[in-house]
């Protein structure tokens, strides 16, 4: 392509465009990859096709949804009933939500387990972190969308939460929910937060790409192309792409058609109502954690503090991690027990925050808080100092 | 006017929790019972849904609302466009106000809403004793125990049941085991084309049945979508794995 001779004749602007592009597809599709990437490298893949197909249902449920606290629920039923292929498109919304939420944590533990955070690609980590905190908003402002009693009562403790904060807290509530209560001004916001915040997501996520493809991938054991080998993202990488994405289509026929009540909270076919609140208010499966931490502080300020520190933290990640290079890493076992840690400190912690915080549950909730902390306050620092100091 | 309703609804509630809450019993486990639609494969006998629409007609819809559902929604459970518009006008819903501002009513179209048989929850709760009976449209969905715990509350009452006051009727499957519903099904309430008696268990299988297809109307299809779906995924599969390591054969491990 470079070596050929062009004909420069005047008419060049739109074949000249379509060069560009080509040139790009083309530049995108031989990109050089480590050759050790393991399929955990997929999950990026599904999530863009999760999220695509999260843009494109959501976009059709816009035309039939009512941001109205007196029409709302009315609305998503009839979707569900009256819409044509209505409950098709709602359900694969919802098991969309779960899906992307689930990738999404795999991705985040993959890049913490194979230290994808290392210069030179802290930008893509932050960036990674950022989309996290966005699609959290996003899926959080979608629950309270169907105004059902969980959705009124998940926005009535988010505003209660928020306004806990000091100074700044009660002026936050009556911006997020526009008034004493959850209510109509509340789902005007969240419909705007929601339908927002999808694009925005969609931009970042083209930076987070691109700035993949600038730096090179992490590869899992973290040797230069030279010792692992380079094979180019297109056929080796793609097809894998596609089998990841087909496999997990499966999964989600899987749940979407035959097992939905994973998913799907029962008590949010009830229509809100402010005067009975339900016995058990919890959150979807996916901030259970968050949640869990939140409850488990007897004061109001420090778990919102710990519950939005456990977020937070991952955006210092790379500067705790006191390695110099991906090389010089912990043995496979510490490494594998550090993030069994973790693991199962999140999932204690939202087992925890499925129940009443009582007895053993708060001491669960509180170990589990410990854990997960640990993770990134002790570990990350203190691993990286020790066996640099054992190479050297 | 929302206002007003919300704490009407409210108000109900609290009384009917305090009320039947009061010995905090939990229901009885109900006995396992074949249903046509459980199971990942199961699909409705639309026959017992047909049926149960009857029962819920002649038995259910004097107290109890399906706020969610429109007459054109019942060509769901196999009912011919002509049928649906035949079954509409046996309906009335309001109509406005005459010039004398009392309430119109006429007949029902495919596209109307069911009616509910209350004014408003304040009218509801006037007339059952301070509890507004709760709307039917998902309550299989929402209703913990499943279909096999509403069979059992609707034929679990005892044979002469008589309601006590401040706490309701006696049957094992409520929560605290009262409830407050009179026993709404009593045998006879409708007349089976196929020569099936009407009796209490028939009726309560059928209109359980009726319900379980108002709270999920499309759960055959999404059944039958998920084996369509799942099969040409799997087949999609088998082909990408075969590319997959067909294109990696070249590469040296």
């Amino acid at each position: 392509m470079a070596g050929k001779p062009v004909c420069h004749n005047g008419q060049g602007a739109e074949p000249a465009t379509q060069d560009q592009l080509s040139a790009w597809a083309k530049a995108y599709g031989r990109l050089p990859l480590p050759a050790d990437l393991n399929w955990l490298w997929t999950i990026g893949a599904v999530l863009c096709a999760i999220l695509a197909l999260m843009l494109l249902t959501g976009l059709t449920l816009t035309l039939v949804y009512t941001p109205d606290a007196g029409l709302a629920f009315g609305s998503v039923e009839s979707i569900e009933r009256r819409m044509p292929a209505g409950w098709l498109l709602r359900a694969m919304h919802m098991t969309g939500a779960s899906f992307f939420m689930l990738a999404l944590y795999v991705h985040l533990l993959r890049g913490l387990y194979y230290r994808s955070y290392l210069p030179p690609r802290r930008a893509v980590w932050l960036s990674g972190c950022a989309l996290l905190v966005m699609v959290m908003v996003t899926a959080f402002a979608g629950y309270v969308l169907p105004w059902g009693q969980m959705s009124y009562w998940g926005a009535d403790v988010a505003g209660k939460a928020v306004g806990a904060l000091p100074l700044a807290g009660g002026w936050l509530e009556g911006v997020f929910l526009g008034g004493d209560s959850p209510g109509t001004p509340t789902l005007h916001r969240m419909f705007a937060l929601h339908f927002g915040l999808a694009f925005l997501i969609v931009g970042v996520v083209l930076g987070h790409i691109a700035h993949v493809h600038a730096r090179g991938s992490s590869s899992p054991s973290a040797r230069p192309t030279a010792a692992t080998g380079v094979l180019p993202f297109h056929p080796y990488f793609t097809v894998r792409d596609m089998l990841a994405i087909v496999l997990v289509a499966l999964a989600f026929v899987g749940v979407l058609c035959f097992w939905p009540e994973l998913i799907v909270e029962p008590a949010n076919y009830r229509p809100a109502n402010p005067l009975h609140t339900p016995a058990d208010i919890e959150p979807e499966w996916y901030f259970l954690p968050f949640y869990g931490m939140m409850q488990a502080v007897p004061f109001k300020l420090g778990g919102l503090l710990l519950s939005g520190g456990a977020v937070a933290v991952l955006f210092a990640v790379p500067w705790l991690d006191r390695a110099t290079d991906a090389a010089h890493s912990a043995p496979v076992v510490v490494r594998m027990g550090a993030m069994g840690l973790l693991v199962c400190s999140a999932v204690a912690v939202a087992c925890a925050g499925l129940h009443h915080m009582q007895g053993v549950w708060m001491l669960v909730a509180r170990l589990g808080m410990v854990g997960y902390y640990a993770y990134f306050l002790l570990y990350l620092p203190f691993a990286g100092r020790v066996w640099r100091r054992g190479r050297a | 006017m929302m206002v007003r309703r919300c704490v009407a609804i409210g108000v109900g509630l609290l009384w009917a929790c305090s009320a039947l809450a009061q010995p905090a019993r939990g229901p009885a486990p109900a006995a396992r019972q074949q249903w046509s639609f459980t199971g990942a494969l199961g699909h409705f006998d639309l026959a017992a849904v047909q049926r149960g629409y009857a029962v819920f007609a002649g038995s259910c819809a004097s107290c109890h609302s399906l706020s969610q559902l429109h007459f054109s929604d019942f060509e769901g459970m196999g009912l011919q466009t002509a049928e649906v518009v035949a079954l509409a006008a046996s309906w009335q819903v309001p109509d406005g106000l005459d010039a004398e501002g009392r309430l119109r009513h006429r007949a029902a179209r495919p596209d109307d809403a069911l009616p509910s048989p209350y004014a408003g929850p304040e009218a509801a709760m006037v007339a059952n004793q301070g509890v507004v009976p709760p709307d039917l449209s998902r309550i299989l969905q929402v209703y913990p125990g499943g279909p096999d715990r509403l069979y059992g509350l609707l034929v679990g009452y005892g044979p002469q049941p008589v309601r006590q006051i401040g706490r309701g009727f006696s049957n094992p499957y409520a929560i605290g085991h009262f409830t407050a519903m009179p026993p709404p099904l009593h045998g006879n309430e409708v007349k089976y084309a196929d020569g099936t008696v009407p009796d209490v268990q028939a009726e309560a299988r059928d209109v359980t049945t009726f319900l379980a297809w108002v709270s999920a109307p499309h759960l055959d299809q999404r059944r039958r979508l998920g084996v369509g779906a799942g099969l040409y995924l799997c087949f999609l599969a088998v082909l990408f794995a075969i590319l997959n390591r067909r294109i990696w054969s070249d590469v040296r491990k």
